[in-house]
């Protein structure tokens, strides 16, 4: 403590805050501050991001023409193999919860820190080691099975499949770890005042998101171990030729897979609970009915994985209560829409950079939830599966979705986090390129995929040219503007700290203290009166 | 004088087991216990997976491990149960030795609980080195000769992956409980102060229940 106050002394008048507190590099890899956990992930996940989105660059421009325009058939199944792996275990899974989640929810509950700092450093480091693993199997030759690792193909092609899943199991343990966190801090480190009624809905979201980690990522855990085993020891159990049920696989795998992509949209949603009342001046529309509906999702994300296998011989029984489940899980999902669309019904919007990434959400979720139902419905996707409209509904949920929710949250708590503000007007830039670049991606993927175009095939019929070389232009378009938005915003930490506390005037706990925030969030533990989206014109308290 | 009273105050408010970030003493401690119990529903469904690959296989192929089952020691499997319920009762003993501050029964309870698991795994090493000298190994390595009914070797594979993933938790339940032992003899613990010997306690229970239900299902069910 002593060390930390005389430090900020010499540096002149500014109080230290949790970046300046103390320096080198083992004040970083030791670190047990929640916020540069969450620092520190979120480097990582932006890597990842950044490598997963070379692969996928690399995988439109092979499509760009019909036969070989860049490289051989097993490239191209390794490179969108380690896209799909890349993007869904070491960004999306941990982008929101490890990083922003990690920096904002004690903080938004007016705590000083998570319940065990200590595991979530560990959290981080084992997601190092997972992502370590995970790209060495790139240099032994890459993995060619998709990121779904279906049996018996994986258990049968050569190349370095055992440490790849191996990796993914490592990386559960992070995630699960995080999990276990965030819900001992919800239930116990809430300031006084703060009821389960009064927290922010960012934080039921990030509850409800623990709960499916927790319960989730273990049968994961045992699936991939049994992957492992198999081609370690030919045990059988996933292996026809030996007795085995390839189809368990299936049914292990999205017991977990199916939950883990509302690991991914829950978070989201409880970004957008946040940036919707702060842009729109209002009051959040159905606080409960957002905050059940997180429950909700979380239970029924439960019951529907067997809607990845009505072409895999399941029985009409099982596949008609799963697709009922299925529709069942798009009413939570269209309450929390409704509501916040109704929040922003005669609001006084306010088009700030996060606000933009907010509606663009709401635009392109609904999108990608709507054609969901057509996979959903038992005869539609017995011509859909395995087509480009899965992989286009996958991407508006999973991009337009979830990615967009998190660049909404990262321009949310950017100055909160680095004490800077960016460039609005490149922001607005940005965010106009990144909603055209997509759109021009992936709409064509939808006309394509019902009209034939299967997922994961090097070579197509020259009919489908059109559309897919539009759809590259599109991916071109997109990443201009994403390395638009890393331009602006690392260009704004070369200026001097130039933040106010509460850039947005917006009403959680985390916009009362300092941007950025001091080593222990608060000079003094909140006491919490009003509600977290209390937009009603408030006395000014000097 | 002075000070030296200051600083037992100081203690009284914030004992030096009290990490910053917490109020008081219960809120550690009852955080700490929702983190062990949400890992102990990990560790269920760890094997919640296995046990459903195995009423998968089971029920499509009854006959097999119906006949394979008897493979297995019945004895020497119910000599292991008994072994881990009495080292359940003694990590129970010892968490309430703990509670009421005997150090000396805490490290004694804790030495017995550790001897049990280490007797139980040298039960499991005779076990498995006699299903090895038959040759009823896991997956390819499964070479029995003897009369059987096809889709052994299933069962077979069932067999080690459940015990053999056990076991690796009775070996991170003994590492925990030298642990304990190790930080109850530097003298950490006191009957304020307690919280590891209540969650490795936890962990240990889980471990043996595990157990009570591997037990039947691979040697008793037909
Ligand atoms: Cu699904």
């Amino acid at each position: 403590m002593q060390k930390i106050e005389e430090f900020g002394a010499r540096r002149g008048e500014v109080p230290p805050n949790y970046l300046t507190a103390s320096r080198g590099w083992r004040s970083w890899i030791f670190t047990l501050d929640h916020k540069r956990i969450g620092v520190m992930y979120l480097w990582s996940v932006l890597a990842a991001f950044l490598l997963g989105g070379i692969f996928a660059m690399l995988v439109r421009l092979e499509l760009l023409s019909p036969g070989k325009t860049l490289m051989e058939a097993d490239q191209y199944n390794r490179a969108f193999t380690l896209h799909g792996a890349i993007m869904i275990f070491l960004f999306i899974i941990p982008a929101i919860p490890a990083s922003l989640g990690n920096f904002a929810l004690p903080i938004m509950l007016g705590a000083k820190d998570v319940a065990f700092p200590r595991l979530n450093l560990a959290s981080y480091w084992i997601y190092v080691i997972g992502a370590s693993m995970a790209l060495a199997s790139m240099f032994f030759g890459g993995v060619d099975t998709g990121w779904t690792f279906y049996t018996p193909y994986s258990t049968a092609t050569t190349g370095p499949v055992s440490l790849l899943t191996l990796a993914a199991f490592v990386l559960g343990f992070s995630s699960i770890f995080t999990g276990i966190n965030f819900i001992a801090t919800i239930h116990k480190l809430r300031a006084p005042g703060m009821s389960w009624f009064k927290m922010p809905l960012f934080a039921w979201a990030l509850y409800a998101t623990s709960i499916i980690q927790i319960l989730a990522t273990p049968v994961l855990g045992i699936t991939l171990l049994l992957i492992v085993m198999e081609r370690a020891f030919r045990v059988g159990i996933f292996d026809p030729a030996l007795g085995g049920d390839p189809v368990l696989f299936q049914h292990f795998f999205w017991f977990y897979s199916h939950p883990a992509v509302y690991i991914m949209i829950l978070p989201a949603m409880g970004i957008i609970s946040e940036v919707i009342p702060a842009f729109s001046r209002k009051t959040i529309f159905g606080y409960k009915a957002i905050a059940y509906s997180s429950v909700a999702i979380a239970f029924i994300s439960f019951l529907v994985w067997g809607h990845h296998m009505f072409t895999s011989g399941q029985s009409p029984l099982a596949s008609a209560v799963f697709s009922f489940l299925t529709f069942l899980v798009a009413i939570p999902s269209a309450i929390k829409v409704f509501n916040w669309v109704a929040t922003m019904y005669r609001g006084s919007i306010d088009l700030k950079a996060p606000m933009l990434y907010g509606i663009m959400f709401l635009l392109l979720f609904a999108i990608g939830g709507l054609t969901g139902l057509f996979l959903g419905a038992l005869s539609v996707d017995v011509h859909l599966h395995d087509t480009y409209f899965v992989v286009a509904h996958f991407h508006f949920v999973m991009m337009g979705g979830v990615t967009i929710a998190f660049l909404a949250g990262l321009h949310y708590w950017w100055p909160k986090m680095f004490g800077r503000l960016y460039s609005e007007k490149w922001a607005r830039v940005a965010a106009l390129l990144i909603f055209v670049g997509f759109n021009v991606t992936f709409l064509p993927q939808f006309l394509m995929g019902s009209r034939g175009m299967p997922r994961r095939y090097y070579n197509y019929v020259a009919e489908f040219q059109p559309l897919h070389t539009v759809s590259t232009i599109g991916s071109w378009i997109l990443a201009v503007g994403l390395f638009l938005v890393a331009a602006y915003l690392l260009a704004s930490l070369r200026k001097a700290p130039d933040a106010p506390a509460n850039p947005w005037d917006a009403r959680g706990l985390e916009w009362t203290t300092p941007s950025p925030p001091p080593v222990h969030n608060f000079d003094t533990t909140p006491v919490v009166t009003r509600g977290p989206y209390d937009y009603r014109p408030q006395e000014v308290v000097a | 004088m002075s000070e030296a009273t200051n600083s037992q105050l100081a203690d009284q408010v914030h004992p030096p087991y009290l990490q910053h970030h917490f109020a008081e003493p219960v809120q550690q401690f009852e955080a700490a216990k929702i983190g062990m119990w949400l890992f102990l529903v990990t560790e269920i469904l760890l094997f919640g997976g296995l046990f459903v690959g195995f009423a998968v296989m089971h029920s499509r192929y009854p006959e097999a491990f119906a006949s394979a089952h008897h493979h297995l020691d019945r004895a020497l499997g119910a000599l292991n149960t008994v072994v881990l319920l009495v080292s359940s009762f003694t990590m129970a003993l010892a968490v309430a030795a703990a509670r009421a501050g005997k150090r000396r029964a805490l490290i004694g309870c804790l030495v017995l609980t550790l001897t049990l698991a280490g007797v139980f795994l040298v039960v499991k090493y005779f076990e498995y080195s006699h299903k090895f000298h038959e040759g009823l190994l896991p997956g390819r390595f499964y070479s029995y000769k003897g009369p059987s009914v096809p889709g052994e070797f299933m069962f077979f594979s069932f067999y080690f992956l459940m015990t053999g993933l056990h076991a690796l938790h009775v070996l991170a339940g003994m590492t925990a409980i030298s642990w304990l032992i190790w930080r109850a003899r530097r003298g950490d613990f006191s009957a304020q102060y307690y919280n590891p010997v209540d969650l490795v306690g936890l962990y240990w229970h889980l471990v043996d229940m595990i157990w009570i239900y591997l037990f039947p299902l691979l040697y008793l069910i037909r």
